[in-house]
This record gives C-alpha cells, structure tokens and sequence, in this order.
C-alpha cells in the first residue's frame, strides 16, 4: 500500500461532481432561487416595461442595466451568504477534512453562480423580447450573455471576502448593504451622469460599473472600449480572492 | 505510506495552544491498522484539538503530525481517510444518494453507492432529502459518507449519538466489520459502554494530555477498587469499620463494599457468616475507571495550583 495516485480522470470527475451537487442544491433552494430570480424580473417589469416610455434605445438601456443587476446577486449571494454559513455549521471543515481537491469548492461555487445568472439572464430577454417587444438582436443577446455570464465572477470574489468577513445569519443583511447602493452608484437603475457630481466619483471604482459598461456596449447603447473594463474587473476579482484568502489563512 | 512502527499516522510530541490556554500539551499518539482506538475524556480534554491535528485542520505549535507519513494537510494522505465529524450540516435539499455520489468522488478507488449505503444501513434512504430526516438516520448516512471511500483509517467523532439502540448496534457491527477487515479506527465518544464495546485500546485524555493508555482491561485494572456484593446477617457497622473497607452501602436486601482488597474482606465475611449469600465481586467497569483518572487528575491540578 504505498500512496494512491488519483487518475486524472478522477480528479476532474469529482469537480464535476462538485458542481453538480451544488447547482442541484441551490436548485432546488427555493429560499435562495426566488429572490435571486424574481428581484431582477420584478424590477424590470415594473420600471423597464410597465412605467418606461416607449423606445427602442431605453428599453436596451434598461434590459443591459437590469441584466448587469440580476447577475451581481447569484455571486454576491450564492457565495457569500452560502459561504459565511457554510463556515459556521461545520460543512466547510468537513470538506477539508475530506479529500476534496483544494478548489473544487470554489469552482462549484463559480459554476453555479454562473448558471443561476444565465437562468437570470434568460429570464430578463424572455421578458425583453416577448413582453416589452424591445427591440434587440440574437448577435446583441449572445454579447450581452458574454458580457454578464462571466461578470458574475468578480461579485463572486467579493461575496467570498464578504462571507470571511460575517458568520452565519448576519452575510444577508451585510450583503444587501452592499448590493443596493452598489447598484445605485454603478448607473443601474439610471444613468451615472445623473448622480451628483460626488457620487458619480464612485462608479469607476466599483465592478458593477465596468460590468454595465460592457453589457451597455453589447446592446450597443455606447462603444467602448472592451479590455480597460476587462481589465478592471480582473483586478478586482484577484484584488478580493487575496484579501479572503489572507483572512481565510488568519481565521479559518 | 505507514512509518517503520506499523503506524497509520501519529502525533508525536504534539503541542497547541489557543491564546493562553494550552488546549494538547506534548501528546504522543499512535493509530494503527486492525485497531479501534478510543480517545475519551471530559470536555475541554484536547480530543477535538488532537483530532483537528490529525486531520490537518489545525497546525501544531509544536511536535509532529503525521498521516500516513505525511503532513495531514497533503491531499494524497487524506484520501487514506474517512471523517465524521460530531456537528457537521450537509446540504439539506441533497438526496443521500447524491451526498454519497460526491463523497466518494473524492476517493480514487472508492465503494459503490450501494456497498456504502448498505454498509451503513442507509439504503432504504438514498431517495431522500438529506434534510428530512431524523437526527439519527443523518449520522448513518454521514457514516456512510465516511467509509465510502475505502479509507483505511477512520475518524468517527461521537458517532452514535442521537441514535436508537437498535441503530446503535448496527453501526457497531459495522465498525468492527470495518476493524476486522484490517481498517484503523479513531472513535471518540461520552458513551463509555460504547469504548467498552468496541475498543481495542482506550486513550484517556485530561487538560491537554493523555493521562493514560492501554487495553481496556488494563486500564480497569488501573483503578484497584473492587465491589463486593452479598446478602449478610452482619451488621453494616461492623463492616464498615474492617480495614480496607471503602464504603458500603445497602442495595435492597444485599450490602455493597466496595474495597481494594476483596480477598481480606471476602475471607472476613465468610468466616464469620455460614449463611452469607448472593456473594459476587466485580472489578471497576470502564465508567468507574474513567471517573476515578478524571478525578485523580483534578485533584493533580489543584495541588498543582495551589
């Protein structure tokens, strides 16, 4: 009996495993799946369909804004909030206890988050095409999936740092603290240039903004410039993994 | 890979502290194949600290640590093991089928989901959410999760509790079918006639340190007093005043001495009563034994303080 080599093949299997576990579970969550599902929607019915005046370029501006919005939550919650309770009632010490390959749990995590924002994102066209008739095209669809499906990354990051920074019941409240005025900085819900001019300081610093900037250039509202907004939110997801991986190792 | 001794993995001169309490101070330990291992003591004794070592949760301040001739935080060491660990939460909305299907993921030659659910008597639950059921059938399917990947050491953390007698029984069977398949076992537990049951050596800790070792008939041998139970015409305050006499006391109709030199007190009581019946002595079961190292050890510790 000397040391078992673990195939390859196996090692790849139980990340697959693990994110297969973790989309069923957070899929069958409804706990977790109606607010991260139906807040996007709902907002968008109301102030993107019903109260929006008619017009091709707002109703693109409100589907790419609302769709930055709806992924922001599957990262921001799906890992924060699962995480900080996960450190506290003992499953995260068991799998690290188990032979669990060391970024498996994060890369479910992602995989997940990143499925639930294309469930969010779906959702959102559905509503733009076929109840609010906006008009987009299949090419400004597939960019705004390619924008916002990976964007919910650097929200997974933060989520991550966020859930090292509260145990258990108190990452809701913590996050959601976060997320509004996140959103509202970011020229979510209206445009950035009709903040005050302090506050609009604050929008090139945060990941949202890039992510809306990308997800605007996809409709084709504005044209940017794809890679500084790339490039921000690389940082940022590298900048926040850091800091929870440093608190990860001085905490536990 | 097992170092020269035979052992899976060992902690050697162990030390951790948290703050200014030193919660396992110089611990050797040594877990081998074919063996179950208890580790009992009071709260607050250093099982979980030592455990945690083992395990790769924590890091030692001082000492070595070993799994399987490896730092326990190395992956390759931990795919030797199984864990349960005492209050661990699984994801509720997973059916047991799905936990075990992950769990064994992990493993490179693990069981069949069936193998494992069967071994841990959890086959009739693979359709269900993990989160409906009982706090019992969730510690079988979390021992299922344990042995499904053919570890050959297994950390059982206060495996039983919450669990029916019956459910009791089946998970012993199941961890000496385990042991005798030449498996080592690490089991904590509160439950003494459970160390009693299935241990082939009993690890005694206090403050930080193990304060004894040794089969668990050696370690009832530790504590000298006996109990000798008879129904007599003497009468208790005779007896009471023999030498070597501990205490006594009444059990409905028959007396309990209990001493440390039952031969004395045995040949004393038959010599003087013809009639006596009923005579029975017993050694300190696995409970008194306990009590009695505990206590000795408190009883250290404030002649230590003061």
């Amino acid at each position: 009996m000397s040391t078992l080599a673990m195939p390859r093949a196996r090692v790849i299997n139980a990340y697959l495993e693990e994110m297969r576990s973790e989309c069923l579970r957070y899929l069958r969550n409804p706990g977790f799946m109606l607010p991260t599902m139906l807040f996007p929607t709902v907002f968008y019915l109301m102030f993107g369909v019903f109260l929006a005046r008619q017009g091709g370029e707002a109703a693109r501006y409100l589907l790419a804004a609302y769709g930055t919005f709806g992924v922001m939550a599957p990262g921001l919650f799906g890992f924060g909030v699962s995480f900080s309770m996960e450190r506290e009632n003992g499953m995260l010490t068991l799998k690290r206890a188990q032979p669990m390959p060391p970024f498996a749990y994060i890369a479910a995590k992602m995989a997940m988050a990143m499925v639930v924002a294309a469930g969010v994102l779906t959702l959102l066209v559905l509503l733009a095409v076929f109840v609010a008739h906006v008009p987009v095209t299949g090419r400004q669809i597939a960019a705004l999936y390619l924008a916002n499906v990976p964007g919910v990354l650097p929200f997974c990051a933060l989520g991550l740092l966020l859930g090292t920074l509260v145990k258990g019941q108190g990452a809701p409240a913590l996050i959601n603290m976060i997320y509004l005025p996140m959103a509202f900085l970011s020229g979510l819900w209206f445009p950035v240039t009709a903040l005050p001019r302090a506050l609009q300081q604050i929008a090139p610093v945060l990941p949202s903004y890039h992510l809306n900037a990308l997800a605007l250039d996809a409709v084709d509202i504005v044209q940017v410039q794809a890679l500084p907004h790339v490039a921000m939110l690389a940082a940022f997801t590298v900048a926040m993994s850091w800091l929870a991986a440093r608190r990860l190792r001085k905490v536990g | 890979m097992a170092s020269s001794d035979g052992a899976l993995a060992r902690l050697h001169q162990a030390s951790k502290s948290y703050g200014k309490v030193r919660a396992l101070d110089g611990v050797d330990l040594a877990l081998r194949g074919g063996e179950l291992l208890a580790l009992l003591g009071p709260n607050g004794a250093g099982k979980t600290t030592a455990i945690g070592l083992l395990l790769g949760l924590l890091r030692a301040d001082a000492g070595t640590v070993e799994l399987f001739g490896r730092d326990p935080q190395a992956i390759q060491a931990r795919r030797h093991i199984g864990v349960m660990l005492q209050d661990a939460h699984l994801p509720a909305t997973l059916r047991v089928g799905e936990l075990i299907r992950l769990a064994s993921s992990y493993y490179p030659t693990p069981r069949s989901v069936q193998e494992s659910a069967d071994l841990a008597g959890v086959a009739d639950l693979l359709k269900r959410p993990y989160g409906k059921l009982s706090g019992g059938q969730q510690r079988r399917v979390q021992f299922a999760l344990a042995l499904c990947g053919r570890p050959k050491l297994l950390f059982l953390d206060e495996p039983t509790v919450g669990m029916d007698i019956e459910a009791r029984q089946k998970l012993w069977a199941a961890i000496r079918h385990l042991v005798a398949e030449g498996n080592g076992v690490v089991l904590t537990t509160h439950y003494l006639e459970e160390a009693e049951a299935l241990a082939d050596r009993v690890c005694v800790m206090a403050r930080g340190r193990v304060i004894s070792e040794g089969s668990v008939d050696a370690l009832r041998a530790r504590v000298a007093m006996k109990r000798v139970r008879c129904s007599t015409q003497l009468p208790i305050e005779i007896i009471a005043a023999w030498p070597g006499v501990v205490d006594i006391d009444r059990e409905g109709t028959r007396l309990c001495i209990a001493t440390e030199h039952a031969e004395a007190v045995v040949r004393r009581l038959l010599a003087l009563d013809a009639e006596l019946s009923g005579l029975e002595v017993r050694a300190a079961g696995l409970a008194e034994a306990f009590t009695e190292l505990t206590r000795d050890d408190a009883v250290a510790s404030l002649q230590e303080a003061a």
